[in-house]
């Protein structure tokens, strides 16, 4: 683990803090307000808050976790070097297109 | 109390085994005595190190039923299970023979950490004055007993999965370098703790913490390394 990528992965975790707790604070009052799909997606379409919100979120959990899989595979697995950055950079490639994906789904 | 404990030793290299011994018990008897009793009782072609036999030099550290210790500081009575004791060489580190280990890798990273003492004035200048209660020197007073046993680096985790970590020891005697106010290396010694290898592959699990026998906390000491690398980096003085 170098300080850049130290660094970063600390920043997208402090940075997810809000967006996890209005994450879980849109789900339990989905639940509670008994929101359908067709609700949910009523508000969700062509909103640009929504997409802000979920954007960002997605593009915060790729940088953290490609990190973070890099740092668990660097101790567990013989993966060294170029190895590991290209794994890293495919693991958050992946999930920011998956992400945004899901997200484009809701939003568009 | 039983009148002999039965005392397992690894022999040989790193594709050693245990070998049992009886050793007699006696009153205040430290697990070096122990091992010392078979060399010089039972068989004298045993390997091991020590030299103060008080806790001061450090030499003495063996894995101690699984767990590090420094040897001539632990009673027998506080780790005998059933009348046996399982020792082995400290882990982490390559087996030269039986007890004793290569620490060569631990004292280079100690080099590679700048663990060294960079003066900022010559022998012609008067003596820097430190105050006792000054901030920084309570940092290196926390930190500042280590004895260079070994203990903490065979204990960590990150040590056992990641060989180019520099370890606990290194970094600790790095930090009560970084909090000396006499010494003038702390621009290398800040980018050498902040590469690859260095405090930011610390997973803060407090294995040396737990297992210092000096009582020091090296993870404080790695979290102290952090902090100041992260200001150092905001500040432009490290890349």
């Amino acid at each position: 683990m170098t300080l850049r990528l130290y660094l970063l992965q600390r920043l997208t975790a402090a940075l997810m803090v809000p967006l996890i707790a209005g994450h879980l604070a849109t789900i339990i009052y989905a639940t509670h307000h008994g929101l359908s799909a067709t609700d949910i997606l009523g508000r969700t379409r062509g909103s640009l808050g929504w997409a802000l919100f979920y954007g960002l979120f997605v593009l915060l959990a790729s940088v953290h976790a490609s990190i973070g899989l890099r740092s668990v595979c660097a101790d567990w697995t013989p993966l060294r070097g170029r190895a590991l950055t290209l794994l890293m950079w495919g693991f958050g490639l992946l999930l920011a297109f998956l992400g945004a994906r899901a997200v484009y789904a809701v939003i568009a | 109390m039983r009148d002999v404990i039965t005392v397992s030793i690894w022999r040989g290299r790193e594709d050693g085994r245990y070998v049992a011994y009886q050793v007699p018990r006696l009153d205040s008897q430290t697990v070096l005595d122990v091992v010392t009793y078979v060399q010089r009782h039972l068989d004298p072609t045993l390997s091991y190190r020590f030299a103060c036999r008080v806790g001061v030099c450090g030499s003495c550290a063996m894995t101690v039923n699984g767990r590090p210790r420094w040897t001539c500081r632990t009673h027998v009575e506080k780790v005998v299970q059933d009348g046996r004791v399982e020792i082995a060489p400290l882990g982490n580190l390559p087996v030269v023979k039986d007890l004793a280990t290569d620490m060569s890798q631990f004292f280079e990273k100690w080099q590679q950490a700048k663990g060294v003492f960079t003066p900022s004035q010559t022998r012609h200048d008067k003596v820097a004055p430190i105050k006792p209660a000054s901030a920084a020197r309570v940092e290196v007073d926390k930190a500042i007993e280590c004895i260079n046993c070994g203990v903490c680096y065979a204990a960590c985790d990150s040590v056992r999965w990641n060989p180019d970590y520099l370890g606990p020891a290194a970094l600790n005697r790095a930090w009560t370098l970084v909090n000396d106010e006499r010494d003038a290396g702390n621009k290398a010694r800040l980018a050498a703790v902040a590469a690859a290898g260095g405090c930011h592959s610390c997973h803060t699990h407090q294995s040396c913490e737990q297992h210092c026998p000096q009582a020091i906390n090296p993870t404080a000491s790695i979290a102290g390394l952090k902090r100041r690398t992260i200001g150092a980096y905001w500040l432009g003085a490290l890349k």
